[in-house]
């Protein structure tokens, strides 16, 4: 079974318990302006381009059969022409064209996760598949979980949450935690910056806890998106009502996607919003407390 | 820490280098008057005798450990039989920018009408240099090898718990013992065992009567001292420095001063490379800590404060200025002592006590350059051990580093030594394993496996030189396959091994004969029963190390001709040898091919680790196992102090894409920037060498201080660690710092004075190292957070 990653990340640490390796699957429903792993959004190989490592000496342009390349200081790729092939990407010596994406077999993973076993044992940790959306790539997902599971490692699924629900319900029974976003509770405000509306989140989330799972719920803080007092009160209610949660991780809202964006040739679309300062965080993190639910910054 | 710990620190950091000539003079006088008429042993221990009986003796303000080296703290001698400065060698050590050392004009004086008259032409120096073929001095200086005892004394040994148990009343008994023994009828050696043991008798009673005339000075001090508590302190040391070292110490405060004379005596008599250690501090002193606590006669802040005016003793005594090679090899003004606390005890069971936990706090107070420190990290050690340790580490400085004891002993039963020697013993300097007390594990030299393959590469040429100073292996453009490269190389190693071997035996052989070292000679087993010294192979062990520099780079360089030259055939060995010659000046194309599409060592891939297994293979049997002409065994050791930066300089560019002159890869650590698969990555590729073959290797990884500024990055550090022992890697080392950092503190050094790093097998302030070191250490991939 093959599906399509885009990184894979060792010495995981802040993607549930232990060293942990992550694998981000590329493809997600949700398209949230804060997204700070813009690469994972497209289902499709996307290419990236470093224009400050390229030394121009041309071969990617002898390569490329479309004509999609010029050299102008530095190289320039018209999107019309360009099929993605990556052999630019291949042929270039200094990696100022990388593909990002790539079709991998859930064997070739596994033997590439299990290089790390000694660390996960050591330390409680195990795999953690996120994404993009896990659930985008259902089957795929459940391969590798049940892989995973024959080599006994623990896993994890980061998820947005939304999804078919019965993929969830199978997906859920290799799975030892679930990474749980929780973006906005206002159904309107949901659909405005994340694409899509919460209702099935919302749903599956009460699915998993129906089943008993253990599930960390990580909520990222945009200032000026999903921080007003009401949003926190729903949140904290949500919370409170749904057994099974262990663990609330706020995730400040960071830029450091910027150049990422650039890269893709992608627009950011949040480029006057500040970076939450630790008072900031204190705060909600005090609101928070109030509703009498313990929350952690980072992680 | 305390008012009194906090002032002497400082002293001890304003203090500035400079040389003395007390001892030049001394040793000059004694040899005028010896030299002929006695027997060389005879002879040097009458000159350590004068040397006891006449060095100034120093008791600073404040102080409760007495004993400096020179006459007042970083007063550095020079070692006129060992290395006879020019007046110019002065003038550079004085004037240059960094590790400089002051001199004054009478020590300039001195030493151009005393000194240099006696010694100039025979030094061990000179005599050594005189000795040595053409062949072994061409490849000496084309930088194919480094030589250690050009400029220093064998060393390399750490003092056991002997010196505790026994007085040197006791060592005496011992000697005399020997002496009543000795076999006039029918042992040939009998007369040099007979002067060996005289001469160790002479050093004995020497360091008493050094002692002595510090009790006597004290007692002096204390006689005109109006503050009562001072008076009290000094009338204390006196009574401590009239009993020991003659008998063995009863308290906390007596042993520590007994192994601080000890130390005196041995970086005093010569000046050993790496000075000399307390080694395994915590278990030496456990028994006194536990039996004065139980008696209320010492409590715990007492005890921190006595270690830590014992470190400040360490920071106080620089390595002695070196020139030339040996300063390119080890730039610092560290000497290595390096302590190491935890591991096990003779039975095997968990060494960690609450010594152990008070030299953890004394370190992180401390933040000094030396003495260096190191935890021994047994799978039967406490993680509270091993977190308190990773907290230290946290706070950037770079020490303590960590050991995996198990694997250290399990290093030194396979070269032969018991299990209860090997579980006595640890590691020194950067990164040796050693039987503490009872081996004299000798470095000899690095050896520069790039260069190596250079000059395969140029069918024994080499190119800097244009010396044919290798084999003629063949033109490398005719190689049909990646074997054929690797033939090739094999003999050029093993025909440099061969070189540098005869070598060492030569060295080896006027050290034994011109330069014994009586007084150290008592305290390593079993130079008192043989009737044998140190230098002539009178330790129960010995083991002469040459150590493997280079290996990133070697390996990520056959891995880029590999693939490109014989598998994928990117570019033909023409092709390819004409831009390392053009040092890649046209051909960006190439040299970037090779940094950015070729399998790098340190990523936890096959591709190239394997092929560092085989190049490490190669090393190995080309030095293991190898006899000595002490009775020893050759052995490896993969570490390079600073000597990464000094081999690259003189090694064109490599098929790594690494330009002409630019520093090899650090110890066994990847090539700088090459590992980008994180820390597991480079963890996983290093523990494929087969560490427990080894004496040791020299693991830097670079973190940044987001990885572990709370408790669960702490944790995961920790379990990073012990992951790499269960591999029985040997050792790892953290410097916990942003590449912004040290940018800044190029540019500003005023401002960062303060920054320690880790270089490599030690830590060293940032701003003292050259710009060619600095520059590698930013260069080092960092491990960060995402």
């Amino acid at each position: 079974m093959k599906g399509l990653i885009f990184n894979i990340q060792k010495y995981s640490i802040h993607d549930g318990p232990g060293i942990r390796t992550t694998i981000f699957l590329k493809g997600c429903p949700l398209s949230c302006s804060w997204c700070h792993n813009p690469e994972s959004q497209s289902f499709q190989k996307e290419l990236m381009q470093f224009h400050n490592r390229c030394i121009g000496c041309g071969e990617c342009i002898k390569v490329c059969s479309e004509g999609a390349l010029i050299h102008k200081n530095s190289i320039y790729r018209s999107p019309e022409l360009c099929t993605m092939c990556g052999k630019c990407a291949e042929t270039c010596c200094t990696n100022s064209i990388e593909l990002a994406g790539r079709e991998v077999s859930t064997l070739e993973l596994v033997k590439e996760l299990e290089k790390d076993v000694i660390f996960y044992d050591s330390s409680k940790g195990g795999i953690t598949i996120s994404g993009g959306e896990p659930l985008s790539q259902g089957e795929f997902t459940l391969d590798l979980l049940q892989r995973c599971k024959d080599m006994e490692f623990h896993t994890a699924v980061d998820t947005s949450g939304f999804g078919n629900t019965s993929v969830l319900m199978e997906i859920s029974k290799y799975t030892d935690l679930f990474l749980f976003d929780i973006k906005l509770m206002d159904e309107v405000l949901h659909k405005q910056y994340t694409g899509v509306s919460n209702e099935i989140i919302l749903q599956n989330l009460k699915q998993l806890s129906n089943l008993g799972k253990r599930i960390w719920i990580r909520i990222p803080i945009v200032p000026g998106i999903n921080d007003a007092e009401e949003n926190i009160a729903a949140t904290a209610k949500l919370i409170k009502t749904t057994p099974g949660i262990e663990q609330i991780n706020l995730l400040p809202y960071h830029n450091a996607a910027m150049e990422k964006y650039k890269r893709l040739h992608k627009e950011y679309q949040l480029n006057d919003l500040k970076i939450p300062a630790m008072e900031y965080m204190d705060k909600i993190v005090e609101l928070y407390r109030l509703y009498g639910i313990n929350v952690l910054i980072g992680g | 820490m305390n008012e009194r710990v906090k002032i002497l620190r400082q002293r001890s950091l304003d203090a500035e280098p400079a040389l003395t000539i007390e001892r030049a003079l001394i040793v000059t006088e004694a040899y005028k008057k010896y030299n002929g008429k006695v027997s060389i042993p005879m002879m040097r221990g009458l000159t350590f005798q004068a040397l006891m009986e006449n060095k100034e003796i120093c008791i600073n303000d404040g102080e409760l450990i007495v004993g400096e080296r020179g006459p007042k703290p970083k007063a550095t001698p020079t070692y006129p039989e060992l290395c006879c400065h020019t007046i110019e060698d002065f003038e550079v050590i004085d004037k240059r920018q960094k590790t400089y050392f002051k001199v004054s004009q009478e020590t300039y004086e001195k030493h151009r009408d005393i000194v240099i008259p006696y010694w100039e032409g025979k030094s061990i120096r000179d005599l050594l240099l005189s000795n040595m073929t053409q062949e072994w001095l061409d490849c000496y200086n084309s930088g194919v090898f480094t030589e250690f005892m050009e400029q220093r004394a064998p060393g390399h040994t750490v003092a056991d718990d002997k010196i505790y148990k026994k007085g040197m009343l006791g060592f005496i008994k011992d000697i005399d013992k020997e002496l009543k023994s000795l076999d006039y009828h029918n042992d040939l050696n009998v007369f040099d065992k007979q002067e060996e043991l005289k001469a160790m008798r002479i050093c004995a009673e020497a360091i008493m009567n050094y002692a002595k005339r510090h009790a006597e000075k004290a007692a002096q001090l204390a006689e005109v001292e109006s503050n009562a508590k001072r008076k009290a302190e000094l009338l204390k040391i006196a009574e401590v420095c009239s009993y020991i070292p003659g008998n063995a110490p009863r308290s906390f405060w007596e042993a520590l001063q007994t192994y601080w004379f000890i130390h005196l005596g041995v970086i005093t008599e010569l000046n050993t490379w790496d000075a000399f250690c307390p080694g395994r501090l915590d278990q030496h002193l456990y028994p006194f800590y536990k039996k004065e606590i139980e008696a209320g006669t010492l409590t715990e802040e007492q005890a921190v404060e006595l270690l830590e005016l014992f470190w400040i003793k360490f920071n106080n005594q620089p390595a002695p200025p070196k020139v030339g090679v040996t300063l390119a090899e080890s730039s610092t003004y560290t000497d290595f002592a390096n302590i190491n606390s935890g591991g096990l005890k003779i039975d095997g069971s968990d060494g960690v006590n609450d010594v152990t936990y008070l030299i953890l706090k004394v370190i992180d107070e401390m933040r000094l350059l030396q003495p260096s420190s190191n935890i021994q990290l047994s799978k039967k050690n406490p993680d509270k051990f091993l977190k308190q340790a990773a907290r230290i580490i946290a706070k950037g400085w770079g020490q303590p580093s960590i050991f995996n004891a198990d694997a250290v002993i399990e290093e030194l039963m396979r070269q032969g030594k018991s299990i209860e020697d090997a579980r006595l013993g640890g590691t020194s300097g950067c990164v040796e394993a050693g039987a503490f007390g009872k081996e004299a594990y000798i470095l000899t030299g690095y050896f520069n496996l790039v260069k190596v393959l250079e000059i395969t590469l140029n069918n024994g040429i080499d190119p800097r030189t244009g010396k044919q100073l290798g084999l003629q292996t063949g033109d490398p453009k005719a190689f049909q396959t990646y074997e054929d490269l690797i033939v090739a190389y094999t003999k050029q190693v093993q025909h440099f091994i061969e070189i540098k071997i005869r070598g060492n035996s030569i060295i080896e052989t006027l050290y034994a004969k011109y330069m014994p070292a009586p007084f150290l000679s008592i305290l390593v087993d079993d130079c008192i029963k043989k009737g044998k010294d140190y230098n002539a192979g009178g330790a129960r062990y010995n083991s002469n190390y040459i150590q493997g520099v280079g290996i990133g780079t070697l390996t990520d360089s056959f891995a880029a001709m590999k693939l490109h030259v014989f598998e994928k055939k990117t570019m033909s060995m023409e092709e390819l040898l004409a831009a390392l010659n053009a040092d890649y000046g046209d051909t960006e194309r190439i040299r970037q091919l090779m940094l950015n599409k070729t399998p790098k060592y340190g990523n936890d891939e096959d591709y190239a680790d394997d092929i560092m297994k085989e190049l490490f293979d190669i090393y190995y049997k080309a030095v293991n196992g190898r006899a000595t002409i002490k009775g020893g065994a050759y052995r490896i050791d993969m570490l390079p102090t600073t000597c990464h930066v000094y081999f690259g300089s003189v090694t064109g560019a490599t098929p790594d894409g690494r330009k002409a002159g630019m520093p090899q890869s650090e110890g066994i650590s990847p090539v700088q920037g090459a590992d980008s698969k994180g820390p597991t990555g480079v963890i996983k590729s290093a523990s494929k060498m087969d560490h427990l073959k080894t004496g040791g290797t020299l693991l830097n990884l670079k973190f940044t201080p987001g990885l572990v500024q709370d408790e669960e990055g702490i944790d995961k550090l920790s379990h990073l660690v012990r992951s790499y022992f269960k591999l029985d890697g040997h050792h790892i080392q953290f410097n916990v710092v942003n590449a912004d950092t040290l940018k800044k503190a190029q540019k500003d050094p005023e401002r960062y004075k303060d920054l320690i790093v880790r270089v490599a097998g030690y830590s060293d302030y940032f701003c003292d190292l050259n710009e060619a070191l600095q520059n590698e250490i930013i260069a080092r991939t960092e491990h960060k957070e995402f």
